[in-house]
């Protein structure tokens, strides 16, 4: 191996050497891409129709008890209408009319299922589709409120840490603010003011989320613009922004890099809490948070599987994040990973 | 050191004031009209306009901002918008109910994590402590809701251990009864970043030379650790230990949700719920002046705790 590799390409090997980061990648590249099916509407289209009866068992325990399931104890009585119930029946009279009426609408009845693949909910949906769309939506709500905080922290942490001065001072008092409110009542009175709503709660996150990116970015950015590449290119005449975006960007990126995948770990986590107390994703589509919400009166019931589904793939992919951002932290950092 | 105090509380008044700011802007430019959400669903014309003129929201926005600037001086919020209680009143009576819980979950939290945290950065790199590492590693990343979540249907409703939610206006029953489960599930939450924390801070003190030098003396461990190391640890112990008092006072927002605990952070959900203006601006701007003045005396604390340090 005598050629000599970029910074990236070096970073990446670094990385596929790592057993726990090539199951860390595998997993996630697999969750993106139920993501991506999901968005496109290859799967998990149908989540909203019922397929099953009211908490339809999973497949593989079909006998457990459900009063509407397969063992059902539930039996309907037919009445017969007879001479005699028709005589005090008000209605009766209009018996004929009423099915003459009704025989203009088609009625179909959904065949229901008693059994799923991982059970069903109340209104009788299948769990595993459910979880998938939840994860679509958590996950993109994730990644689109940090991509937005890293993009506000570092164009502030940028002109604050490049340009000091008045716009520095300006931008730190900024800062002083966001960071005076504990974090949770931040993000609770900006959800008050905007509603509800995906395209709110990316917005809500992303715009109270942005100050540790900045001060990390800040102080690098005070650190770099000293050092003896920024004023060569200041001497070939680089203008500031070009110094700025064009010279030190690249440098800092690796940092970039890690914080907007810690970013996107606390954002999930973040969603799933602000959907749970009805402040974020509204009910009429599902998250993994509106899961976990509906868990408390299913669990009284019993129904365990919504909770281990949605509990489940939440923190296998939480962790596989967090770890997989460890690794990549090593392996931007070629100091470290030399130890 | 007074004219450093009287320089620290000088700087608070920008950012008070940006806070003020900030909150004006959300809830008065972005926040919709507060007299259509005031007048319900039946917005009668007069009704609004009486409302408007009630809340001053016919004046230009600068005596609006004077009117909300005299508000934050004052202390005086008005009333709440739907239950029409006096905002510092409710203030008032949610925080103490906040803080029962919380206090407590705070004080264990320190003394559990300080000694968890003594005791495996001793027996560094040993296998109890590489079990305990993994274990607040794993707990960390599992969360928050489905401790609550789990925890309440674990305890409180299949053991039966303790009252599934509940709170009541005695003190002590509360202590006893209500508060023992929320309190235990808040601590599973923090024990594991806090003892993971607190371990690299002491880890870092033992590597120095100054304890060599005991040890050289012929101090005994338990000196070593409990009178040189966790002396100087202390430091970043008892900062980040302060710096998480204002949080106390909203309490855990889910916790109090879930367990159906009547303190601040269960008001506060109330009133985002219910567009509540009032209640939310109020302690959004008490927090913040509490959080300014918790940061100033933590760096007090610091010149006490360690005198090498140089108030500038």
């Amino acid at each position: 191996m005598a050629s000599s590799h970029g910074y990236w390409r070096a970073a990446g090997e670094r990385l596929w050497r790592d057993r726990l980061a090539r199951v860390c990648v595998t997993i996630l590249a697999f969750y993106f891409l139920l993501v991506g099916l999901s968005a496109l509407g290859l799967i998990a289209k149908d989540w909203n129709t019922e397929v099953g009866v009211s908490y339809a068992n999973p497949s593989f325990m079909p006998d457990y008890p459900n009063p509407q399931g397969q063992n059902s104890l539930v039996t309907v009585d037919k009445i017969e209408v007879d001479a005699a119930t028709r005589a005090i029946d008000p209605l009766a009279p209009y018996y004929e009319q009423i099915e003459r009426r009704a025989a203009h609408y088609q009625e179909s009845i959904p065949e229901l299922s008693w059994t799923l693949p991982f059970g069903g909910d109340k209104w009788g949906r299948d769990i595993v589709a459910k979880t998938i769309k939840g994860g679509q939506i958590s996950i993109t709500v994730g990644v689109a409120a940090a991509l937005l905080a890293v993009a506000i922290g570092v164009l502030l942490g940028a002109i604050g840490g490049f340009l000091g001065g008045w716009i520095g001072d300006a931008l730190e008092w900024f800062y002083n603010i966001f960071t005076s409110v504990p974090y949770i009542l931040l993000v609770l009175a900006f959800a008050a003011v905007f509603g509800r709503g995906i395209g709110t709660v990316i917005l809500v996150l992303g715009l109270t989320g942005w100050t540790g990116v900045y001060r990390l970015i800040r102080s690098e950015y005070i650190k770099q613009r000293g050092l003896e590449y920024v004023l060569a290119a200041d001497a070939i005449g680089a203008s500031r922004l070009r110094r700025m975006f064009v010279h030190i960007l690249p440098n800092v990126s690796q940092l970039i890099l890690v914080q907007l995948s810690q970013l996107v770990v606390e954002f999930i986590k973040a969603e799933v809490i602000l959907s749970f107390l009805g402040f974020g994703v509204p009910t009429e589509l599902v998250s993994w948070g509106i899961q976990i919400n509906e868990v408390l009166a299913e669990l009284v019931l019993g129904k365990w599987w919504q909770l281990t589904a949605a509990a489940l793939s939440m923190s296998v992919f939480v962790v596989a994040f967090g770890l997989f951002t460890d690794v990549l932290r090593d392996a931007l950092d070629p100091k470290s990973s030399r130890l | 050191m007074s004219g450093y105090l009287l320089r620290r509380l000088w700087q608070i008044i920008p950012t008070l004031g940006g806070v003020i700011l900030l909150v004006f802007v959300l809830f008065n430019l972005f926040g919709g009209d507060p007299a259509t959400i005031l007048a319900g669903k039946i917005p009668s014309q007069e009704k609004i306009l009486a409302i408007r003129q009630q809340l001053g929201l016919d004046q230009p926005w600068w005596v609006q901002l004077w009117i909300f600037v005299k508000q934050v001086v004052s202390f005086d919020f008005g009333r709440s918008w739907s239950t029409n209680e006096l905002v510092s009143q409710v203030i008032l009576l949610k925080a103490p109910v906040s803080l029962t819980v919380m206090g407590q979950v705070w004080l264990l939290d320190a003394v559990i994590s300080v000694s968890l945290a003594l005791w495996v950065a001793y027996r560094r790199g040993s296998l109890t402590d590489r079990a305990i590492m993994a274990i607040c590693t794993a707990a960390m990343s599992i969360s928050f809701l489905l401790y609550v979540v789990v925890g309440q249907y674990l305890f409180g409703y299949v053991l039966g251990w303790f009252p599934v939610m509940g709170w009541s206006d005695d003190f002590w029953k509360n202590i006893s009864t209500y508060a023992p489960l929320p309190v235990v599930l808040a601590l599973l939450v923090s024990i594991a970043p806090s003892t993971r924390l607190y371990r690299s801070f002491i880890v870092e003190e033992t590597e120095h030379d100054y304890v060599r030098t005991a040890r050289a003396k012929g101090a005994d461990e338990q000196r070593v650790m409990l009178v040189h190391v966790l002396r100087n640890a202390a430091i970043p112990i008892v900062t980040n230990l302060a710096l998480a008092l204002p949080a106390l006072f909203i309490g855990s927002f889910l916790i109090e949700k879930v367990f159906s605990i009547p303190g601040l952070g269960r008001e506060v959900i109330l009133a985002v719920d219910r567009s509540d203006f009032p209640v939310i601006k109020a302690i959004t701007i008490y927090l913040a002046m509490l959080t300014m003045l918790v940061n100033l005396l933590v760096d007090l604390l610091y010149k006490w705790l360690d005198p090498r340090v140089q108030l500038k």
